[in-house]
């Protein structure tokens, strides 16, 4: 085995003065971690910052993020993540642990993935909520760097609450995956994302479905309330910044 | 062995309503998207490999004798659009009417009383599979291929496409169906010892995007 493991932590508890206390922070290897000035009083706010470049190809890393009941917690990054190329060829693969307990709240927003040109990244990302719990996600992936071909990126996103699954989703691209360059997946787009916003008040009222942006030079992008208490907006686009704009799009219930 | 049910569960006259459904290739002829069989096979490349293996894994697992109920809520995670669940859900309701005359069982009873307006159709499709005697790679073949006939279909009738040509572009994906086949059927295998969350859960953005911008046209060929 080769390539670099590692696993960061975070965890978000109440400090019984109306704001969110950090017992536990502790990045390893190649995730470093900040605490930040949160603009929201509750709120703790931790920013990742990839201390040198992750992951290669071989690499393992993963975060566990738990916000335990009553705790704010938002969680930024001060860059893209870039998958690169390992010596060997191997796999990468990130793993991204998340739980949030009742009436707590987690914003994950991380800032994009890149697959850069002959990475293969597995990345997968679990979402563990109680019931009342409250989750802001953002997921970018951008294939390949300006001007290259993508890289190999697999990334599945799922969310349950209370054990049962409220969204599964898998997104593969790039050499060896089949079909992605259709019309019926991607067609000419090379970036990719979602918000996912899960909110007991979608319970009352739940999100209309809509399609807000029908251009394609900007992207195109759809709202669709979910199964349950929540509403995802789903965003494809030519590159990262039309993305990030698309999906900067009010999700709120 | 029981090829003969299968021929008839996978054929297009079975009368489970399929036909009035484009599998999003209306909504990808409308934004210019399917023009012809090249983007045609395009298209039902990218679908077989994403939605089609979901729904072929799902019917797989029904048919192996995973729990339907615990299948549809899967579904449901893993159909983010409404008018996607909606159309699975009336489409799986019909099936269910022609799959309870010609194979009953009490399976098909139970799932139709717990899910009187509808389970998702792969899940009916499954479980109908099993109430005929056949197997989960048969299961899964049948969801992989109604996963391109139907757009394919669709497009001869949009774009007035030479069947001949289509049939040629079916003949060319059949390795692709195989093969989706295959890994939906390893999928409901594991599914039965490691729950739900072993079934692939393959996306496709566009889908989306064309399902809800479709849903909300008032003048259409297709239902979906």
């Amino acid at each position: 085995m080769s390539g670099v493991h590692a696993t960061a932590r975070i965890t978000a508890v109440p400090d019984g003065r109306g704001g969110t206390a950090l017992p536990e922070l502790a990045g390893e290897g190649p995730i470093a971690l900040r605490r930040t000035r949160s603009a929201d009083e509750r709120a703790a706010r931790v920013t990742v910052v990839g201390a040198m470049t992750a992951p290669l190809g071989g690499d393992r890393l993963a975060v566990h993020v738990t916000a335990a009941p009553g705790a704010v917690l938002h969680v930024d990054a001060a860059a893209a993540t870039v998958a690169l190329p390992g010596r060997g060829g191997e796999r990468a693969r990130y793993e991204v642990r998340l739980t949030v307990g009742e009436d707590a709240e987690l914003h994950w927003l991380p800032e994009p993935l890149i697959a850069a040109e002959g990475s293969d990244l597995l990345m997968t990302t679990t979402a563990e909520l109680a019931p009342g719990a409250r989750l802001v996600l953002r997921e970018e992936q951008i294939l390949g760097r300006a001007g290259e071909r993508p890289g190999r990126l697999t990334t599945r996103l799922t969310v349950r609450i209370g054990g049962r699954p409220l969204l599964d989703q898998e997104l593969s691209f790039g050499p060896g995956a089949a079909g992605w360059a259709g019309p019926a997946v991607l067609h000419t787009y090379r970036a990719a994302g979602q918000l996912l916003v899960v909110d007991p008040a979608f319970e009352e009222k739940p999100a209309e479905a809509r399609v807000p942006v029908r251009d394609a030079e900007q992207g195109e992008s759809v709202l669709t309330p979910l199964a349950g208490p929540a509403a995802l907006l789903t965003a494809v686009a030519p590159d990262g910044l039309c993305l990030r704009r698309l999906l900067s799009a009010s999700v709120a219930p | 062995m029981n090829r003969a049910a299968l021929l008839l569960l996978a054929d297009g006259r079975f009368p489970a309503g399929g036909h009035a459904h484009s599998g999003g290739a209306e909504a990808a002829v409308t934004a210019g998207r399917i023009t012809g069989p090249g983007t045609l096979e395009d298209f039902c490349r990218g679908r077989v490999h994403t939605t089609g293996l979901v729904a072929a894994a799902l019917a797989a697992a029904a048919a192996a004798g995973a729990d339907p109920l615990a299948l549809d809520e899967a579904a449901d995670a893993r159909t983010p659009s409404p008018a996607l669940r909606q159309t699975a859900r009336r489409l799986g309701r019909q099936m269910m009417r022609a799959a309870r005359t010609a194979w009953p069982s009490p399976g098909l009873d139970a799932l139709a009383t717990a899910r009187p307006r509808g389970a998702h159709q792969p899940v009916v499709l499954g479980v109908t599979a099993r109430s005929a005697g056949l197997t989960p790679p048969d299961a899964a073949h049948a969801a992989a291929y109604e996963a391109v006939t139907g757009p394919a279909t669709a497009a001869v009738r949009l774009l007035s496409l030479d069947p001949f040509a289509v049939t040629a572009v079916l003949a060319r994906l059949a390795p692709d169906l195989d093969e989706v086949a295959a890994r939906a059927a390893d999928a409901a295998h594991r599914c039965l010892t490691e729950g739900t969350g072993a079934l692939p859960a393959a996306s496709a953005p566009l889908l989306d995007v064309y399902a809800e911008a479709h849903a909300g046209r008032p003048v259409r060929l297709f239902a979906s």
